[in-house]
């Protein structure tokens, strides 16, 4: 029972994490109508520059810039690069982010080396919160619960009881009426790509220190973000949320449990075959969750595809 | 006035020429490994320290036979099968009779594969096969043949070697092995297992696991499960952001006992790792770095320091191929007849500068020498690695490691 709790926890910080991630990108999404491929390397930029910054100021000065840093080098993306591409349709702005994506990475990998970096957790963070039958819950994880959380209220809030969040509403669906009445629509995409990115940015300053600061932490999270913002529905921040924290529980759970598929399939009547090691569907029966687990949430984006199409939350037709 | 300029630069043309052909040859090692993309590091601190070591080992004590010097010329293949096999028949065609290959056993296989087959059907023209890191057991039983050698000690050595120590430590009574789901995290489990039953028969395997390779994000619900079961030691063979990716998280959730590694040292890992490492962290390895051994060790690991400022020697055993090559072709007196050098590599006893001695074992071609349990620390550390504080510091010897184990190799001789 204690387990359960502690893997509450855990799931809870893997899923606000892949959020600040997601909904940044979610935004962009249903502004632009384009996938951003760079937005992971974003990300990655966070850490790295936090890091370089914590090296000189310390962690929080990292924190606190880094961010700044990301989401002026987004809106400078989208204001010199992404929007005059626009104009010559969605496949060229996909292909424009892609190539930012690995132009980032390159980029990266020349200024800092290809090896992992040191960037650790701040020594106020570094010790045991709390522990739960002998789990101890690292301060470092209600940091970045409390992080996370704050951003998501601090985003909700604008976005619905401000009259800036009504426009930025408004723009994403109706754009050309809300130009009509003399809002600057461009400055406004440009300021929700800065935000996003920026949201990158302090996903990766937060993640770097445990999740490992190195030229292919993009690359290992770019893919499970867009599965977040299609199972959530494209657009949607309340369905990012609920994706992100469905996909942190479930892969949690399932590598905290072995859960076996011969048992699966015993308890749904199919008996084991008696010489399994000549058994054709061996490697079926011999799986189990911790394996798959990081499989799980792509099964999941599969089904939510096919059975509703324009995810969890989602209001537009995809 | 043009005339005369043009004599004199035909005259100091055709001296160069002469001068060349009296003055002895290059002989030319290619090394095939990852130069670019996610592997890139590994590949690339390997090549400097082949530059490194042929350079100050060979070329600057005036070369071997008649002053012949040695020349590494890298190939990048991408940590590709396919692309390696192009790379090989490239090094092949310029010329190049040695080859030298050590990240992923995939890789390995098919050079040792593709190397046979070439010397089968171009007797003139034959290639040695340098392997320097891929430890597949198989390379040296099932697949071996005449061409490959292998310098470091293979996964079941390292394992014997390891166990051996653990075997020795009472307090240890629960082990949890991990690893990377794929043939080689699968041999170290395997070979874990095996060798804990047979040493130590009341040692409880709590657990024994595989994870997905280079996908996992957060390792915390692993460590969990091993925080969980009480497991005194880990035992992994993972690399990379693998390594560790697992190893910041199970020390941060509460993980105090050692966790036994094959890779978790240098390409940054050593710097990231840190403070948090400290008392956790063994490695088992060829080679010992601290404290060193001797003033020839000092000084050629500060010699390396001086032309690579940012590298390790994370990979000692390349200064013994190097080395043994070297002391092979003075031996056979030519550095063209492959069969003469291999023929005299066998059996071959080198004293590494990194204190073991080598000897490569003629019926299997592997290298039996000393294999090291090391700490990771920052106490008594002589040579750092990523210009952090910490290094690994010996702490067991394992003198000639496995030197009387079994090889199922069927060597055939040409």
């Amino acid at each position: 029972m204690e387990l359960v709790l502690v893997n509450l926890i855990d799931g809870l910080v893997t899923g606000l994490l892949l959020f600040m991630l997601s909904a940044g990108l979610t935004l962009i999404f249903s502004m632009m109508g384009v996938l951003n491929f760079a937005h992971a390397s974003f990300y990655m930029l966070g850490a790295y520059f936090a890091f370089q910054i914590s090296l000189a100021l310390g962690f929080w000065m990292g924190l606190l810039i880094a961010p700044i840093i990301v989401g002026v080098l987004g809106a400078g993306v989208e204001r010199y690069g992404l929007r005059r591409v626009h104009q010559y349709g969605h496949v060229p702005e996909l292909i424009f982010t892609f190539g930012l994506a690995l132009l980032i990475e390159e980029l990266v990998q020349f200024l800092w080396g290809k090896n992992q970096m040191a960037y650790n957790i701040p020594d106020v963070l570094n010790f045991t919160a709390f522990a739960i039958a002998g789990n101890s819950i690292p301060a470092y994880k209600i940091f970045m619960i409390f992080i996370s959380v704050a951003i998501f209220i601090g985003l909700l809030y604008v976005l619905t009881r401000t009259r800036v969040g009504m426009i930025i509403q408004a723009a994403l669906n109706y754009p050309k009426t809300v130009e009509a009445l003399g809002h600057n629509v461009p400055l406004i995409f440009m300021g929700v790509f800065g935000v996003g990115t920026a949201l990158a940015g302090v996903a990766g300053v937060i993640a770097g220190p445990v999740l490992g600061t190195f030229p292919g932490m993009a690359f290992v999270l770019g893919s499970i973000v867009f599965v977040t913002i299609v199972i959530g529905g494209l657009g949607s921040l309340w369905g990012a949320l609920v994706a992100s924290l469905l996909i942190g529980w479930i892969t949690t759970f399932a590598k905290s449990y072995n859960l076996a598929m011969s048992d699966v399939l015993n308890a749904i009547g199919i008996a084991t075959p008696e010489n399994l090691a000549d058994n054709v569907f061996r490697d079926l029966w011999t799986v189990t969750s911790p394996q798959i687990a990081d499989i799980l949430p792509y099964i999941l984006m599969v089904l939510i595809l096919i059975f509703r199409p324009y995810g969890l939350l989602g209001n537009r037709d995809a | 006035m043009r005339k005369s300029m043009k004599l004199g630069l035909g005259a100091v043309l055709a001296l160069t020429v002469s001068s060349a052909a009296v003055t002895a040859d290059t002989i030319k090692v290619a090394f095939i490994d990852p130069l670019s993309g996610p592997f890139a590091s590994t590949g690339t601190n390997g090549l400097h320290q082949f530059e490194f070591a042929a350079d100050y080992m060979i070329n600057q004590n005036g070369g071997v036979l008649e002053g012949d010097m040695f020349e590494v010329i890298g190939f990048d293949n991408k940590i590709s099968p396919k692309e390696s096999l192009i790379q090989l028949q490239v090094a092949i065609d310029q010329g190049i009779r040695f080859i030298a290959q050590g990240n992923s056993s995939g890789v390995a296989n098919a050079i040792t594969e593709a190397v046979n087959k070439h010397n089968k059907r171009n007797p003139d023209d034959r290639v040695l096969f340098l392997n320097y890191a891929a430890v597949d057991p198989a390379l040296t039983n099932d697949k071996c043949n005449f061409w490959h050698f292998r310098f470091d000690a293979n996964a079941d050595i390292k394992m014997d070697a390891l166990t051996d120590v653990m075997a020795a430590d009472e307090s240890i009574k629960k082990v949890y092995v991990i690893g990377q789901d794929y043939s080689f995290g699968k041999a170290v489990a395997a070979a874990a297992v095996a060798n804990l039953t047979a040493k130590r028969p009341d040692i409880e395997i709590v657990g024994n696991e595989l994870h997905p390779i280079g996908k996992v994000k957060d390792f915390t619900p692993y460590s969990r499960k091993i925080v969980a079961s009480g497991a005194d030691a880990v035992i992994t063979g993972n690399w990379g952001s693998d390594m560790l990716g697992l190893g910041k998280s199970v020390i941060e959730n509460g993980y105090t006992g050692p966790i036994y590694t094959y890779y978790a040292a240098g390409s940054g890992i050593t710097g990231a790792f840190g403070e948090t490492g400290k008392g956790v962290i063994r490695l088992v390895g060829e080679g010992q770095i601290n404290p060193p051994v001797s003033d020839a060790a000092s000084d050629y690991y500060n010699a390396f320091k001086v032309k690579f400022p940012d590298g390790n020697v994370d990979q000692p055993r390349i200064s013994n191929v190097i080395g043994m090559l070297a002391q092979a072709i003075n031996a056979a007196g030519t550095a063209d007849d492959v069969v003469a050098i291999a023929t005299a590599l066998e059996g071959m006893e080198y004293d590494g500068i990194f204190g073991s001695k080598i000897f490569m074992r003629p019926n299997d071609h592997q290298a039996i020498q000393d294999v090291h349990i090391s700490a990771h620390t920052n106490e008594g550390v002589t040579f750092t690695y990523d210009g952090s504080d910490y290094g690994t510091v010996t702490e067991t010897t394992v003198s000639m490691a496995a030197m009387d184990s079994t090889s199922t190799c069927d060597m055939q001789r040409p």
